[in-house]
């Protein structure tokens, strides 16, 4: 195995969650988009770690930050959504446009 | 290496059934229309990606990613999905109805980002040679070591900000009572 390898799957599953952050309408999906691209970006980091091979493992202790991160978003992301849906009746993110003049 | 060699380690075909449903997985996360089945392939990506951390001998990592992610958040995502959109089937409005410049734009980030890769493993040496650390697995100790020294303060913020995102979903997420319903016993 080598990184390059990584590098490319990486990139793909980063650039697939940009393509399902920029099309997707409903809000729980574009987190899920979102959760895509921090997965790429937590491959990249075991695999540099794999390639430099540190003695104190720094890139999977960034990945395991990348991960708690994620959950604390997922957690207040979802709250958002279920209070706009609560007072909008709809999760759709291009309805919420209260702010757009 | 030549694609041949590369193909010849059989670390590479583990690499090769793990990435090709990864990828296909990743892809009907992003295009399915019923969001059940969007969280569930999200839970196949994530799997796979926990498998090539083993294979890239980040254990810890892989177990963290499979408790945290595939126990905990899909299961949150899976109530967020039930609590806003009561009847769950195939729906056609889950995306925007135009889709191509996001994939102009994907395809855009893409292109950018294997160029670089391209353009740094032609200057970087031992890019193409064999990763050195697969084989022995990363001890969850030097990980923990790591969490109380060097990283001592991104952890505790870490911790903090984890904290502070769980209150603050709590309180946005509950119910504001009227005074009337406060003195039937809060009960909603």
């Amino acid at each position: 195995m080598i990184v390059t390898q990584f590098l490319v799957l990486g990139a793909v599953l980063f650039s697939l969650g940009v393509y399902g952050l920029l099309s997707r309408r409903n809000a729980v999906t574009v987190l899920l988009a979102v959760e895509l691209m921090l997965a790429a970006v937590n491959i990249n980091l075991v695999a540099f770690e794999a390639f430099w091979n540190t003695a104190a493992a720094h890139g999977q202790i960034f990945a395991i930050f990348v991960i708690t991160i994620a959950a604390a978003e997922v957690g207040i992301g979802l709250a958002i959504i279920l209070l706009v849906f609560r007072n909008r009746a709809s999760g759709n993110v291009d309805e919420l446009d209260l702010m757009k003049w | 290496m030549t694609f041949s060699d590369w193909l010849a380690e059989p670390v590479n075909w583990a690499f090769l059934a793990l990435a090709v449903p990864m990828t296909l997985a990743a892809l009907r996360v992003v295009t399915s229309r019923n969001v059940v089945h969007s969280a569930l392939f999200l839970v196949l990506t994530l799997a796979a990606s926990a498998g090539l951390f083993i294979l890239l001998s980040a254990e810890f990592v892989a177990w963290v990613l499979v408790l945290v992610y595939i126990g905990a958040v899909i299961v949150l995502f899976l109530f967020g999905i039930m609590i806003t959109r009561a009847p769950i089937g195939r729906e056609s409005d889950l995306s925007h109805a135009r889709r191509w410049p996001a994939a102009l734009a994907s395809l855009a980030v893409l292109a950018l980002t294997l160029r670089l890769v391209l353009a740094v493993s032609g200057q970087v040496e031992g890019f193409g040679d064999p990763l050195p650390a697969v084989g022995a697995a990363t001890p969850s100790g030097v990980l923990g070591e790591g969490f109380i020294t060097k990283y001592l303060i991104p952890f505790e913020a870490v911790g903090f900000v984890l904290l502070a995102a769980l209150i603050g979903g709590i309180t946005l997420a509950r119910k504001d009572l009227t005074p009337a319903e406060e003195e039937e016993g809060g009960r909603v």
